[in-house]
C-alpha cells in the first residue's frame, strides 16, 4: 500500500522526468501557452542557440495584452509603435515556430487563461505553465498549472520540462454553501483576506468543501486564478462530472476511445484520505460575504457592509502600508465602503471575462441604466464569449445601460494597451490586482465580483448588490 | 549565455535600499522584443530627465562610472515585480555584478540566468566595498567565482557563498538549457511512457 498522495501530489508524481541528488526535478510540461509580452526573448533566444520548439503541437500562442479592444482594431494605427512591433513579433514567431495560434482577426483569439479552457487545450492531470503569474486559471481543472519567468519559457519551448523543486500542500477549505449575491470572486478575495498576500508562499493550495463543488467551471477558474494574490504559485480543484461535462466535445480534448481511456485516468485524480497538508484553512461558506477592497494590495479586503480601516488597526509593517494605501486611494479611516463614489467599471480579464460573469452582470444591468458621467465597458474574456453573449441577448443589455462593449483581450486589468485610468479615477474592477498604478498611472482601483461592478455602475458608488436584487 | 570566472573592475556606489526592479527598469520599456539594448535605460527615472537630459549627480552619468561592471548596493536589491528585464538592463548596460547584503528571491534567481554574479556579504564587508565603490576608477574590485572571494583594492578579501549548481553553470558559461537538453533521453523515455498512459495529452 502506498502512502495517502494530495492531488498535488499525484500529478506532480506523473511528470517526473528526472530527480538530481539535491532534490530538483525535471518536470514534464503538457501545455504550454504563450502571448506577445514575455516571450519575444524566449523565441529570440532559441534562434541565436538553433533550436526548435520541442513539441509545438503542445505549445499555444494568443496576443492579448497589448491589443486594443476596440472595434477598429484591424486597423493597426490603433496600436501605439512599440506594441504593433511585440504582435507581430508573436505572430512571426507563433509560424516560423510551426506553434498552435490564435491571431487577433480570429474570432477565437482572447485572454490566453481564457482560450487554453475553451479550446480543451487545459485538461485535468496536466501541467501547464505560461509566462504569466496567472496561469493558476488552469487548476479549476485539476491540473497543475502555473506562471514562469521568460528564461523559462525558453527552456520549456526548447526542452518541453522544467527545473522545479516541489512546494508544500495547503488545503483551503470551503464548507457549506454560499449565500446570495455571493460569489467564487467573493470566495477568493476573501480566502486571500484571511490568509494574507505571503500566505501561500511556498504552497500549491488545493481548493476543496461543498461551496467549491457547487461552483461553475466559470467559477473555479475565478477561484484558482487569484491564488497568486494568496502568495501561492498553483492553486487546484479536483476534477468532478462538472469538470468532465465542460470539457466534453471541446476541439482539443480527446474523443472516443481516447476520451474513455483519460476520463479512467481523471477520475483518480483526488486527494486520498488522509493525506498530509502542512497547511490548512478553514473558512465556512455561509460567512463569507459580498466584498471589495480598499486598498492597493489584494489582501485589504472587507464586506461590502463594512468601513474603510485605520491604519492604527494594524500592526507592525502594516500600518504604514495601510496609510499609503489610503492617501493613494483618497479615502479616510471610517467612511462607509458604500459612501466611496465610483467614476469607472470595468469587467472583463481572466478572473470575471467568462460568460457565466457578463450573464451575472446583466442579470444586474437589466432594464437599467449606468449612473450619469460614468465611464462603464465590458471586455469580453474572449471572442467566442463576445458571440455567445451577443446571441444570448447580454451585449444587448449592456449596451442599452450605456456600457462600452468590447472586442477580448487584457484591456484595463493592466493597461498596457489604450485602455487606462487617468489619474484620480477611481474603478469597480473585476480583475485580480489592485496595486499603485495597475489600472494607469494614479488610477485608483477596487476589486469586486461582476455583480457588484454592475451595482456600482448603476448606482455610481459602491454597492450591496443584494440590496438591488 | 557568457561565462563568469573572474573580474576585475570598477564599482558603482548605490547604497539606496530596496532598489526595485521599477526603478532598474521601468514598465514602458517592457514592450521591447529583445534582451539587448536595454542599458540605456537601466536606472531611467533616475538618470534621466523627463526631457531625456543626463542627470549629472546620478552615479552612472559621472564620467568615473560610466564603464562600471559592479554595483556596490544597498539592502533587498532587486525587489518588486519578477521581470526578467531588469537584469537584462543591467547586463546590457556592462554590470555583471552585484554586490549586497540582500537580494529578492526572484531577482537573485534571473541574475544566473543571465551571467550576472549576485554576491551577498555582510554589512560590514559591503561598507568597506562601498568606500572603495566611492574611489571611482582610483580602486578596482575583483571577484573570483572559482574561489568565491571578493577582493578590496587594499587587499582585504572576503569570502561568499554560492550554490554548487548555479556556480558550475555560471564558471562554464552553461545555461539551464544546455544542461537539459544532455538529459534528452530521459525526455524521450518519458514522452514514450507518456504516449501510452496518457496519450491525450
Ligand atoms: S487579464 Fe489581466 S491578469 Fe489576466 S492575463 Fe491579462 S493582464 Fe494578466
Amino acid at each position: 500500500m502506498t502512502a495517502p498522495k494530495t492531488l498535488y501530489d499525484k500529478i506532480w508524481d506523473d511528470h517526473v522526468v528526472d530527480t538530481s541528488e539535491d532534490g530538483t526535478c525535471l518536470l514534464y510540461i503538457d501545455r504550454h501557452l504563450v502571448h506577445e509580452v514575455t516571450s519575444p526573448q524566449a523565441f529570440e533566444g532559441l534562434r541565436m542557440a538553433g533550436r526548435k520548439v520541442h513539441a509545438p503541437e503542445k505549445t499555444i500562442a494568443v496576443p492579448d495584452h497589448n491589443v486594443p479592444t476596440t472595434l477598429d482594431r484591424a486597423n493597426a494605427a490603433t496600436m501605439t509603435e512599440d506594441s504593433r512591433i511585440q504582435v507581430a513579433a508573436l505572430d512571426k514567431n507563433a509560424r516560423d515556430f510551426g506553434i498552435n495560434y490564435y491571431p487577433v482577426s480570429d474570432i477565437r483569439q482572447g485572454i490566453v487563461h481564457i482560450v487554453g479552457p475553451e479550446q480543451g487545450w487545459t485538461l485535468p492531470g496536466m501541467t501547464v505553465v505560461c509566462g504569466d503569474s496567472h496561469t493558476a486559471t488552469h487548476g479549476a481543472f485539476g491540473s497543475l498549472a502555473h506562471g514562469i519567468g521568460t528564461s523559462e519559457v525558453e527552456h520549456v519551448l526548447a526542452t518541453q520540462t522544467l527545473i522545479q523543486r516541489k512546494g508544500k500542500n495547503m488545503k483551503v477549505e470551503i464548507t457549506g454553501s454560499l449565500r446570495p449575491g455571493v460569489t467564487a470572486k467573493d470566495i477568493t478575495l476573501s480566502v486571500i483576506g484571511a490568509t494574507g498576500t505571503a500566505g501561500g508562499t511556498g504552497y500549491v493550495i488545493e481548493y476543496c468543501g461543498q461551496a467549491i463543488r457547487e461552483l461553475s467551471m466559470e467559477g473555479r477558474m475565478t477561484v484558482c486564478n487569484m491564488a497568486i494574490e494568496g502568495g501561492a504559485r498553483a492553486g487546484l480543484i479536483a476534477p468532478d462530472e462538472k469538470t468532465f461535462a465542460y470539457v466534453m466535445g471541446r476541439p482539443h480534448a480527446p474523443k472516443g476511445a481516447a476520451w474513455e481511456a483519460a476520463l479512467a485516468y481523471w477520475k483518480t485524480l483526488y486527494t486520498d484520505e488522509g493525506a498530509h497538508f502542512d497547511k490548512v484553512v478553514t473558512i465556512r461558506g455561509e460567512d463569507i460575504a459580498p466584498v471589495v477592497t480598499w486598498g492597493t494590495s489584494p489582501e485589504d479586503v472587507l464586506p461590502i457592509t463594512g468601513a474603510v480601516p485605520a491604519p492604527e488597526s494594524f500592526s507592525g509593517g502594516k500600518v504604514d502600508a495601510a496609510q499609503r494605501s489610503l492617501d493613494y486611494m483618497g479615502l479616510t479611516a471610517g467612511q462607509k465602503l458604500t459612501d466611496i463614489k465610483i467614476d469607472t467599471v470595468f469587467i472583463g480579464s481572466c478572473t470575471n471575462g467568462r460568460i457565466e460573469d457578463l450573464r451575472a452582470a446583466a442579470a444586474i444591468l437589466k432594464g437599467k441604466k449606468i449612473a450619469p458621467g460614468m465611464r462603464a465597458m465590458v471586455v469580453p474574456g474572449s471572442g467566442l464569449v463576445r458571440a455567445q453573449a451577443e446571441e444570448e441577448g447580454l451585449a444587448q443589455i449592456f449596451i442599452d445601460a450605456g456600457f462600452e462593449w468590447r472586442l477580448a483581450g487584457c484591456s484595463m486589468c493592466l493597461a498596457m494597451n489604450p485602455d487606462q485610468l487617468s489619474p484620480g479615477e477611481r474603478c469597480a474592477s473585476t480583475s485580480n490586482r489592485n496595486f499603485e498604478g495597475r489600472q494607469g498611472r494614479g488610477g485608483r482601483t477596487h476589486l469586486m465580483s461582476p455583480q457588484m461592478a454592475a451595482a456600482a455602475a448603476v448606482t455610481g458608488h459602491l454597492t450591496d448588490v443584494r440590496e438591488l436584487v | 549565455m557568457d561565462k563568469f570566472t573572474t573580474l576585475t573592475g570598477i564599482a558603482a556606489p548605490m547604497p539606496l535600499v530596496n532598489i526595485d526592479t521599477d526603478m532598474i527598469i521601468p514598465k514602458q520599456f517592457l514592450k521591447t522584443i529583445q534582451r539587448s539594448g536595454l542599458g540605456k535605460n537601466l536606472f531611467d527615472e533616475m538618470r534621466y530627465t523627463p526631457d531625456g537630459a543626463e542627470i549629472p549627480e546620478f552615479v552612472l552619468n559621472q564620467p568615473a562610472y560610466r564603464q562600471s561592471q559592479i554595483i556596490v548596493a544597498g539592502d533587498n536589491f532587486g525587489c518588486g515585480s519578477s521581470r526578467e528585464h531588469a537584469p537584462w538592463a543591467l547586463l546590457d548596460f556592462g554590470i555583471r555584478c552585484v554586490i549586497s547584503t540582500s537580494f529578492a528571491d526572484i531577482f537573485y534567481n534571473n541574475c544566473f540566468k543571465n551571467g550576472i554574479l549576485p554576491v551577498v556579504l555582510p554589512q560590514a564587508a559591503v561598507d568597506h566595498l562601498m568606500d572603495d565603490a566611492r574611489k571611482g576608477a582610483n580602486a578596482r574590485i575583483n571577484i573570483d567565482l572559482e574561489n568565491q572571494t571578493v577582493t578590496a583594492s587594499d587587499g582585504t578579501s572576503y569570502g561568499f557563498e554560492v550554490d554548487a549548481f548555479k556556480k558550475h553553470c555560471l564558471l562554464n558559461g552553461l545555461d539551464d538549457i544546455g544542461l537539459t537538453m544532455a538529459k534528452a533521453s530521459a525526455i524521450d523515455a518519458f514522452e514514450r511512457k507518456a504516449a501510452v498512459t496518457r496519450p491525450w495529452a
